[in-house]
C-alpha cells in the first residue's frame, strides 16, 4: 500500500496544519450559540408588545435574520420529529396505514396560508401576555408547510428496505432502538435530507408571509427578515429594500454552503449501493468538522460513550423471548377507546365547520366559485408560460454539460429566493409600469414556481441517454422529430413532476399573489386567493373557510384527475430503465 | 440416533385470506436438521426453498403445522440462528467491524469483549486488516465473506445459507466453497448444522452430507437422501456423476408438470396446468442444440456445457416438453417428430407450428384466443384472465403466468396485447398485411 491517492496526502497536510484554527473555529461557534439561546429566551418570554414597530435601518438586519433563522430552525427540528414519528408508525402499523397515507396525500395539497388565522388566535389566546403565542403561532405555520413531504419521504423509504436487510437485522435480534439507528434511519437519511432542502425552501416562502399579517383589527408582527422587506416595500423605501434582498440571499446562501452541502456530502455514505460510485460530492466543511480534534474528542468522550450505554440499556432490558410479546388486552381496549374518542372529535368538529358554513350567503358562494375559476385561469397560465421557457432553457443547459456546471449554480442561487421576498419589490414595479394586480399576480405565481420546472427539466435533459441523441443525429432527424421522438418522451416524468409541484406551489402562491397591503392600502384582484385573504384580513371565518374548501377541492381534484394518470404514464410507457 | 435439532412436522404456507380460496405454496411437509450435518435443500424457483427456511428459523410462521427446536416450539423463543444471505445484506453504512459487530451489540455484549470477538472471527474468515472498510469497497466474494464472519460471531447452533454462492463469479464461488467446507470440518466453529438452500445441484452434492429435493406446485418434498461419497469430493468421480444425474432425474420426472388431457380438464379444476417460463427463442435454440447432437441428449450434459443452472435449464425443457417438442425421461430428452418439423421449418413455418401446438395444448392460451374471439371488438382488459388465474396462483405468479402467454401468443401471431391500456387483442387487419 505504497500508492497514496493526491486527495489523501492533502488530507494529512490539512490534519497537520488546521487543528488550531479548527478547535478556535468550533468554540467561537459554541459561544455564538449560547448566546443566541440567552437572546431569544430574553425576548419570546417578555410581554406581548401590541404592535412591534419594524425598523428599516439596515443595522438591525442581522438581529432580523437571526429571528427568522431561529423561527425556520424551531419548526425544521419539529417537522424531522414528527415526519420520523409520522413515518414509522404508517410503515409498521397495518390498520392505521391506509388512513395515514391518505392524510398526508390530502394535507399536501391544503393551502397553508388559510391556516393563518386560526392558528395564530389559539396560539394568542393560549399565552395571551407573552410574545411567545404569536411566535408558535408562526412556528406550527412553516411546521405545517414543510413537514407532509418529509413525513411521506421517511414512509416510502421505510417501505423499501430491502427484505433480506430486514430480515438480517430480525434474525440478529436487532431491537428497535439499534433497528431504527443501524437500518431505518440510514436508509431513510438521504431521502429526508432531499426534502428537507425542499421543505426549508417552502418554509422561507411561507415565513415571508406570516411574519407580518392584519387579522380583523388586530396587526399581527414579528421582528424578522419578512416583515422588514414587507415594511420597506409598504413604504416604497428602495434603499432598505436592497438591503433587506442583500440579508436574504446571503442567508440562505450560508444555509446552503454550512448544512446543506455538508449534509449531503455526509449523507453519500448511506447510499444503498454495492459498488462506490465516482462522482461523489464533497465539502469542505464536512471536511473540517471531520478533521477538527476538539470534535472527534468530544464525540468519543460523550455521544459514543451515551450510545452505548443507551444500547447496552435496551438490549439487556429486552426479553429473550421477543416475538411470544403480544399487546395485552386492556391495550387493545384502551387503543379502541381512544380511536373512538377521535372519530367522535372529528365528527364534532365537521358538524361545527358545516354549522359555520351556513353563514356563506349564496351570492358569496357564487363570488368564490368566481374567484376560483379566475385563479385556477391564473394558475395555468402560469403553468404554460413557465414551460415555455423552461423546457427549451432546460433542455439545452442538460444537453450541454458545461454550460450545466455553470448555470447551475446560478440557478440555485435564483430559485433560493423565495418569492414571497422579492413580491413587495417587483410589485413597486408593476404599480409603476401601471400593470395591475390581475397580470401582476400571474408574473408572481410565475417567479415562485418556474424553477421547480427548469430543475426537473434539467434533470430529464441529462438523463436521456447519448445513444438516443446519436440515432437522432445518425438519421437525421428534423427538429420537429427530434422534439416528438427524442426529448419530449425522454422528459417526460421528470417535467410531469416538475408541474405537479409548480401546480401546487402556484396555488399556494395566489393567496399572497391576489392581495397585497401597500402603502396603507389595499391592491386586489378577482381569485379564490384574493378572497381568502380579504376574509382572513376582516376576520371573516365562515367565507375563510369556505374559500379554504374550495381551493382543497380544486387541488386534489386536479391532483387525481390530471396529475395522477400522467404520472402513471410517465412511470410506465415514459420510463427510461437503465 | 443422531440428535435432532430442528423438526418440522406438516409444515404448511398459504398465500391469500384463509377460506377466500388460498394459494398452496408449501404443501404439509416433514423436514428435521440432525446435528452434526451439512443439509443441502435443492430445488427449483417456486418450490418455496426460501419460505421453507424462513418457517425453520422462525422468520415467517407456518400456516399449519409446527416447528420444534429440541422438542420445543420455535414460536415464543428465539433459537440460536444466523443466515447468510444471497445479496449478503450488509449494512453499507457500517464498516466491515461494525457489521460485524452489530448482532453482538443487539444481545448486550459490552465494548471490549465485543471487538474482541469480532475481530477474531474476521481473522478466521480471512478478512483482517479489513476492519475500516465500508462493504462498498469490497469484491463480491470480500462481501459474503463479511456474509459469513457476521453470521458466525454469534456462534450460532444452526448456520442457514440461502444461496450464498449464486451472486458470485464461477472462482469465487469454488473457493469460498472449499473454504466453509474447510471450516466446518476441522471444527473451527462452533456450528452444530448447517442448512444450506441451493438450486445448483453440483454444489450440493459437492457439500453435502444429505439432500432434500423439493418440487413445486405447490412445494412438497420429491426425495431426501444421505450422500455416501467421502470429502473431499471429486466432480469428475463416477459416483458424483451418477448422484448428479439422479437429481436431475428427479427434478424432470413428469409429476413436476402434471399433463392434462383436454377432457379431464373439468374434472382436474383447482390443479391448473402451469406455463413454464420460457421464452420461445430460448425453447427453439435448445431444439437446435438438440438436433446437433443427434436429437438425443443428457438434461445434465446439456445443462453443463450451457453452464445453465437448472433454474435456466428445467423451464427450457418443460415448456418444449409440454408442447410436444420432446420427450423427457430418466433425465434424457429426445426430438419428437413435431420436434424435428419444427427445427427444420423456417421463420414463418415456425411461428404457424408454434402457434398449433400452443392452441392444442396450452390451456391458457387457448381460453385468451377463444374469449378474445368470441368479443365482438376482439379486445378484453387482462383484469379479465387475471381473475381466473388468481384462484389457482399467488398474485406474483399470476402476472407471471401472464407474461408468459403474452409472450407465446405474441410470437404465434395469435394475439397482441397492449401495456399502455392493459388489454387482449387480436388484429386482424395485421395478419392481413402480412399475408398480403
Amino acid at each position: 500500500m505504497s500508492l497514496i491517492p493526491p486527495g489523501l496526502s492533502r488530507q494529512f497536510s490539512l490534519t497537520r496544519t488546521w487543528p488550531l484554527i479548527q478547535d478556535v473555529l468550533v468554540f467561537a461557534t459554541v459561544l455564538a450559540v449560547f448566546y443566541g439561546i440567552l437572546t431569544i429566551a430574553h425576548y419570546w418570554l417578555g410581554q406581548a408588545v401590541p404592535v412591534t414597530e419594524i425598523s428599516r435601518s439596515p443595522w438591525s438586519l442581522p438581529r432580523y435574520a437571526f429571528y427568522s433563522l431561529v423561527r425556520m430552525g424551531i419548526a425544521y427540528f419539529l417537522s424531522l420529529l414528527f415526519a420520523v414519528t409520522y413515518g414509522r408508525i404508517a410503515a409498521y402499523n397495518k390498520t392505521l396505514q391506509p388512513f395515514m397515507v391518505a392524510v398526508l396525500d390530502i394535507l399536501q395539497s391544503i393551502p397553508v396560508l388559510s391556516f393563518l388565522p386560526g392558528v395564530m388566535l389559539a396560539m394568542v389566546s393560549l399565552f395571551p401576555s407573552k410574545q411567545v403565542g404569536v411566535e408558535l403561532g408562526s412556528i406550527i405555520l412553516i411546521f405545517t408547510g414543510q413537514v407532509w413531504n418529509m413525513a411521506f419521504s421517511f414512509y416510502s423509504s421505510l417501505k423499501s428496505i430491502p427484505r433480506e436487510l430486514s430480515e438480517a437485522s430480525t434474525i440478529y435480534r436487532f431491537g428497535k432502538w439499534q433497528r431504527f439507528f443501524q437500518l431505518e434511519l440510514p436508509y431513510g437519511a438521504i431521502g429526508l435530507i432531499w426534502n428537507s432542502i425542499v421543505s426549508v425552501a417552502g418554509g422561507w416562502f411561507f415565513l415571508m408571509a406570516c411574519e407580518m399579517f392584519v387579522l380583523g383589527k388586530r396587526d399581527f408582527r414579528l421582528p424578522g427578515l419578512g416583515s422588514y422587506l414587507q415594511t420597506a416595500a409598504g413604504n416604497g423605501d428602495t434603499y432598505a429594500m436592497i438591503w433587506g434582498l442583500v440579508a436574504m440571499v446571503g442567508v440562505i446562501l450560508l444555509i446552503d454552503q454550512l448544512i446543506w452541502r455538508p449534509a449531503i456530502a455526509w449523507s453519500n455514505k448511506f447510499k444503498f449501493e454495492q459498488v462506490e460510485s465516482t462522482h461523489a460530492p464533497t465539502s469542505p466543511l464536512l471536511h473540517l468538522l471531520r478533521n477538527s480534534r476538539a470534535l472527534n474528542a468530544f464525540r468519543e468522550k460523550t455521544v459514543e460513550p451515551l450510545g452505548e450505554r443507551i444500547n447496552l440499556y435496551f438490549a439487556r432490558r429486552r426479553p429473550d423471548h421477543p416475538r411470544s410479546a403480544t399487546t395485552p388486552a386492556w391495550l387493545k381496549s384502551l387503543g379502541a377507546l381512544l380511536a373512538i374518542l377521535a372519530i367522535a372529535g372529528v365528527g364534532y368538529e365537521v358538524f361545527r365547520a358545516f354549522a359555520l358554513l351556513r353563514g356563506v350567503t349564496g351570492m358569496e358562494f357564487k363570488g368564490l366559485m368566481k374567484g376560483a375559476g379566475a385563479t385556477f385561469l391564473r394558475v395555468n397560465v402560469s403553468l404554460l408560460l413557465a414551460s415555455a421557457w423552461t423546457i427549451p432553457a432546460g433542455v439545452a443547459i442538460g444537453f450541454n454539460p458545461k454550460l450545466a456546471r455553470i448555470m447551475q449554480p446560478v440557478t440555485q442561487i435564483a430559485a433560493s429566493v423565495p418569492a414571497t421576498a422579492l413580491f413587495p419589490v417587483l410589485l413597486l414595479g408593476i404599480v409603476q409600469l401601471g400593470g395591475g394586480l390581475g397580470v401582476g399576480s400571474v408574473v408572481l405565481m410565475l417567479l415562485g414556481t418556474q424553477w421547480y420546472i427548469l430543475f426537473n427539466v434539467i434533470a430529464g435533459a441529462s438523463a436521456i441517454p447519448s445513444d438516443l441523441r446519436e440515432v437522432a443525429n445518425l438519421f437525421h432527424f428534423s427538429r420537429a422529430d427530434r422534439w416528438r421522438i427524442v426529448i419530449l418522451p425522454g422528459i417526460f416524468p421528470y417535467l410531469v413532476t416538475g408541474l405537479v409541484t409548480a401546480s401546487g406551489g402556484a396555488w399556494n402562491a395566489s393567496i399572497v399573489a391576489e392581495y397585497f397591503h401597500f402603502k396603507d392600502a389595499v391592491m386586489s384582484t378577482v381569485g379564490l386567493g384574493a378572497q381568502i385573504s380579504a376574509a382572513t384580513d376582516a376576520g371573516r371565518f365562515d367565507t375563510l373557510l369556505m374559500a379554504t374548501i374550495v381551493m382543497a377541492t380544486l387541488v386534489v381534484c386536479t391532483n387525481r384527475l390530471v396529475w395522477r394518470p400522467l404520472y402513471r404514464l410517465a412511470e410506465t410507457k415514459y420510463r427510461l430503465e437503465s | 440416533m443422531r440428535e435432532t435439532i430442528i423438526e418440522a412436522r406438516a409444515l404448511e404456507k398459504f398465500y391469500g385470506e384463509p377460506g377466500d380460496n388460498p394459494i398452496q405454496v408449501i404443501a404439509p411437509t416433514d423436514i428435521s436438521v440432525y446435528a452434526g450435518e451439512i443439509l443441502a435443500v435443492l430445488g427449483p424457483s417456486g418450490s418455496g426453498k426460501s419460505t421453507l427456511l424462513r418457517m425453520l428459523t422462525g422468520l415467517s410462521m407456518p400456516s399449519a403445522g409446527e416447528v420444534r427446536w429440541h422438542g420445543k416450539p420455535v414460536a415464543g423463543q428465539s433459537p440460536n440462528v444466523s443466515i447468510v444471505f444471497q445479496s449478503f445484506a450488509l449494512f453499507p453504512w457500517l464498516t466491515v467491524l461494525e457489521n460485524v459487530e452489530a448482532p453482538l451489540k443487539a444481545r448486550g455484549i459490552a465494548e471490549i469483549p465485543r471487538r474482541k470477538r469480532s475481530l477474531k472471527i474476521l481473522e478466521t474468515v480471512g478478512l483482517d486488516g479489513f476492519e475500516a472498510a465500508y462493504p462498498k469497497e469490497l469484491s463480491g466474494g470480500m462481501k459474503q465473506r463479511v456474509g459469513f464472519a457476521r453470521a458466525l460471531v454469534v456462534e450460532p447452533e444452526v448456520l442457514f445459507m440461502d444461496e450464498p454462492f449464486s451472486a458470485l463469479d464461477v472462482l469465487t464461488a469454488e473457493n469460498l466453497r472449499t473454504e466453509t467446507l474447510e471450516l466446518w470440518a476441522n471444527k473451527s466453529i462452533p456450528t452444530r448444522a448447517i442448512y444450506l438452500v441451493t438450486h445448483n445441484i453440483e454444489e450440493a452434492v459437492l457439500l453435502a452430507d444429505r439432500i432434500v429435493v423439493l418440487g413445486k406446485n405447490p412445494g412438497r418434498i420429491r426425495t431426501d437422501f444421505q450422500v455416501g461419497l467421502p470429502q473431499p469430493r471429486d466432480r469428475k468421480s463416477a459416483g458424483f456423476l451418477q448422484l448428479v444425474d439422479y437429481i436431475y432425474k428427479v427434478l424432470t420426472q413428469p409429476d413436476a408438470a402434471p399433463q392434462i388431457a383436454p377432457e379431464t380438464e373439468k374434472a382436474a379444476r383447482g390443479k391448473y396446468p402451469m406455463l413454464p417460463h420460457a421464452r420461445p427463442g430460448g425453447i427453439s435454440g435448445m431444439l437446435e442444440i438438440l438436433t446437433d447432437r443427434g436429437g438425443h441428449d443428457d438434461i445434465y450434459h446439456l445443462a453443463d456445457d450451457l453452464s445453465f443452472e437448472i433454474d435456466d435449464v428445467l423451464p427450457i425443457v418443460e415448456a418444449a416438453s409440454m408442447l410436444g417438442f420432446v420427450n423427457v425421461s430418466e433425465g434424457d430428452v429426445g426430438l419428437t417428430t413435431a420436434g424435428r418439423q419444427y427445427v427444420e421449418a423456417d421463420i414463418a413455418e415456425r411461428k404457424e407450428l408454434f402457434g398449433k401446438a400452443v392452441l392444442e395444448r396450452v390451456t391458457l392460451i387457448r381460453q385468451i384466443k377463444r374469449a378474445l374471439e368470441s368479443k365482438s371488438n376482439h379486445t378484453l382488459p387482462d383484469e379479465f384472465f387475471h381473475d381466473t388465474l388468481d384462484e389457482h396462483f399467488s398474485e406474483e405468479e399470476t402476472v407471471q403466468q401472464l407474461q408468459t402467454a403474452i409472450n407465446w401468443g405474441r410470437y404465434a401471431g395469435l394475439f397482441d396485447y397492449d401495456s399502455a391500456s392493459r388489454k387482449f387483442y387480436i388484429a386482424e387487419e395485421k395478419t392481413e398485411t402480412v399475408r398480403g
